[in-house]
């Protein structure tokens, strides 16, 4: 576990479980919620509904986090990059687009999310977009056709309107 | 479950089946063996580790290879479990466990009873193709509790410590993190256990195939203390020890060697050899006077028995709200710990306070923990210096050059070593409720109870972990309820909890089955009829003892007259009972 954890509100976590009928079998969505509320999972999250729940434990809700690529561990930023890295998207190129995310952002070893908690970046195998290969997300806009030139553009772009 | 008799062909041999629950129970029962490491009988199946694999042919001629762990028995199907095509399957297996595997084995705690050598070996497995496990791959070992020892590099992922947590102790303290090869078995967020919720009963370790769970091993101080001319060291041994050590040496499980122990303690170089069977009736006399006050003081019901420590753990980090009702006695090992180190100096001069050295023998590996309590010390020194469990017992045994199978029986020192057969009940599920309620009759009506046998609170099998049982104490009802594994115990919790609970007093063995069973027991997952054998040998030397009730014992009346005047006085207080605390405070689950 990397970086400082977010404070959670318990009582937010208790909102969601009842919304998801405090059922084990619905700990999958419970989990997707709080990520969403969270943009990843702290660990006091998923110790308290392990606790909290009947027939969850810390460690089984952990494991079902870790099983999963969908579920982060570590604060996502407030853009979440996806850069497709697929079949199609890494015969097209997708690895320099990615070389140039890292160098741009400046995210060296393994790091995936910025300082400043704005940006985080991750690979996925499949957007479902291979005809616009390589691609990128970002949050829910898709950028087609890539290069690693027209990627940073984007990313100043977006500095540029952050820094305002 | 049906009666009628169908039959299946294993390596040709017509075979008999009925409502096994899978083709492998078939081919054991017929007296035949494929290899396993993740079944286990008690467990749920799982079929992870693909070494039961056998070829099935369909009465229609179709051929399939299948685990037969997860696999009903059919009539009619022919079953090979020695193919060349499922020797090869396994043997495969064993080349990539062992291709992830830290193969230090020579310095493995686990050597010699490990299954992936014993079956690497049998298989002959003498070259791997891959790349091995590298220095620099390797993970922390977490040898920081006193209990257990986990070392990842020596997992095998058959996930059998995860089903024991979570199916004996409804408590998941270990989990499987991760996924495809960087899969690991851990406790969240791979904390050490000593920082989780871990009661330390050891059953993880118990099931565990490989070295990847061990024991913490206190061998070697223990024989630095034996081999210190400044020190007198003591000992004293638990009561499903002498049931259970004689598996060790080529003994049948359930034997009573507790001559042959005595004899072996004298041989390894202890000073003098005491029975926790004495002290276990020193608790019964304690817990049966404070159950009797409780129940006609309007005290409060229901009372926990208090001699499992991973139980009291249990209280202590799960319902730190509900510890009054935990008996306060300690347990019988925690008893004679503390007068031992009372007495000893008293009346022998050769005794001191501070070359007093006791060790305790047990099968169990949670009392390293408690030993450590802090409520367990005086004068700022623990009442219990060291804890062995069986099987480091046995190993000790081994190193001494001792042969044990021969060795002439002989008696434990007195005082405290006279016992009944109310005190060596206390091995097994149901033994500490019957062993109290044979006292309690007699402290509530004057008189002996009229059948010493209570049988409904017996059995050890995996449908008897919960018993319920009213007995008439003259016209005053009292029901009992015995539990083995938390998870029965965590129901009476609830049932506490929800005002539905009928009973007065809980007991309660974290192990299945009891202290017979416990996790510092010798190897035995793989049988589940010898918890029940070593019970039986309880139950036979109850019967066979003089002397069947614990305050009858001579060796407690004495005790009692010349030392702590009566069960429940000022001195008893002081000496057998103890406190709890809140361990949820400051816990990783203290969440703010």
């Amino acid at each position: 576990m990397t970086g400082s954890q977010t404070k959670v509100d318990f009582s937010k976590i208790d909102e969601i479980i009842t919304q998801c009928g405090g059922k084990k079998s619905n700990l999958i969505a419970i989990l997707q919620k709080v990520q969403e509320v969270y943009r990843y999972l702290p660990e006091d999250a998923m110790i308290y509904i392990g606790t909290k729940m009947e027939g969850l434990s810390p460690a089984t809700v952990f494991g079902v986090a870790t099983f999963y690529a969908q579920f982060s561990l570590d604060p996502k930023g407030k853009y979440e990059i996806r850069c497709c890295d697929g079949t199609a998207c890494h015969v097209r190129g997708s690895m320099p687009v990615l070389n140039a995310i890292r160098a741009r952002l400046d995210l060296k070893d393994g790091k995936f999310t910025t300082d400043d908690g704005l940006f985080s970046l991750e690979t996925v195998s499949c957007l479902g977009a291979c005809g616009l290969a390589p691609v990128v997300m970002i949050n829910d806009k898709v950028y087609p056709q890539m290069t690693s030139d027209a990627i940073k553009v984007v990313l100043d772009t977006i500095l540029q309107e952050e820094n305002k | 479950m049906s009666e009628d008799k169908k039959t299946l062909f294993i390596e040709g041999k017509e075979v008999e089946f009925t409502d096994e629950p899978n083709l492998l129970e078939v081919i054991r029962k017929a007296g035949m063996n494929v290899p396993t490491f993740c079944y286990r009988p008690d467990l749920t199946q799982f079929g992870a580790c693909r070494m039961c694999v056998v070829e099935v042919e369909y009465p229609n001629g179709r051929v399939m290879v299948n685990s037969s762990c997860t696999m009903p028995p059919e009539a009619g199907i022919k079953v090979k479990i020695n193919s060349q095509r499922v020797r090869k399957i396994r043997k495969t297996v064993l080349e990539l466990l062992l291709t992830n595997h830290d193969r230090e084995c020579t310095t493995c705690d686990k050597s010699g009873q490990c299954e992936l050598q014993q079956y690497s070996e049998e298989y002959g497995v003498r070259k791997l193709k891959y790349p091995t496990l590298t220095k620099e791959e390797m993970m922390e070992i977490d040898d920081k509790n006193p209990s257990l020892v986990r070392d990842p590099n020596k997992c095998i992922l058959c996930g059998a410590c995860v089903r024991a947590c979570s199916e004996f102790q409804g408590h998941s303290v270990l989990g499987f993190a991760n996924r495809g090869s960087r899969t690991v078995v851990q406790p969240m967020n791979g904390r050490l256990l000593a920082e989780v919720d871990c009661v330390f009963c050891g059953q993880c370790q118990a099931v565990c195939p490989t070295g990847a769970l061990t024991i913490k091993s206190d061998v070697d101080k223990v024989w630095d203390e034996i081999n210190n001319k400044e020190k007198k060291v003591v000992v004293q041994i638990a009561p499903s020890v002498r049931v259970a050590i004689g598996e060790m040496f080529g003994l049948k499980p359930g034997e009573n060697t507790i001559g042959k122990i005595y004899a072996a303690l004298r041989r390894i170089g202890f000073d003098l050899v005491f029975d926790t069977n004495f002290s276990a009736d020193l608790t019964i006399t304690e817990e049966a006077t404070e159950f009797v006050d409780r129940l006609t003081n309007k005290g409060l019901l229901p009372m926990f028995t208090s001699c499992c420590p991973a139980w009291v753990r249990y209280m202590e980090t799960q319902h730190p709200d509900m510890l009054g009702h935990l008996s306060s006695c300690k347990s019988p090992e925690g008893m004679m710990s503390s007068v031992l180190k009372d007495l000893l100096p008293k009346h022998n001069e050769e005794y001191t306070e501070d070359n007093t050295v006791v060790v305790s023998i047990m099968p169990c590996t949670a009392k390293k923990y408690e030993a450590k309590r802090s409520q367990l010390r005086r004068n700022g020194k623990f009442d219990t210096d060291y804890v062995l469990t069986t099987k480091e017992f046995g190993r000790m045994i081994k190193e001494a050059g001792i042969d044990f199978e021969n060795l002439e029986p002989e008696q434990a020192d007195s005082p405290f070593g006279g016992y009944t057969g109310a005190g060596t009940i206390f091995g097994a599920s149901g033994g500490v409720a019957e062993a109290a309620a044979r006292t309690a009759y007699y402290y509530v009506t004057g008189e002996n109870i009229p059948e010493t046998d209570i049988k409904g609170m017996r059995g050890v099998d995996k449908n008897s972990r919960s018993k319920t049982v009213e007995l008439d104490i003259k016209g005053t009802h009292v029901v009992v309820r015995v539990v083995s594994t938390l998870k029965e115990a965590e129901k009476a919790i609830q049932e506490i909890k929800n005002g539905t609970a009928n009973f007065q007093l809980l007991e309660v063995m974290a192990c299945p089955g009891g202290c017979i069973n416990g996790g510092g027991q010798p190897f035995s997952c793989n049988d589940i009829t010898i918890k029940e054998q070593r019970a039986e040998g309880l139950y036979k030397e109850d019967r066979e003892l003089p002397v069947r009730l614990s305050h009858e014992n001579p060796d407690i009346i004495r005790f009692y007259k010349e030392e702590y005047e009566k069960p429940g006085s000022h001195k008893s207080h002081e000496y057998l009972h103890t406190t709890y605390a809140d361990m949820r405070k400051g816990s990783y689950k203290d969440l703010k």
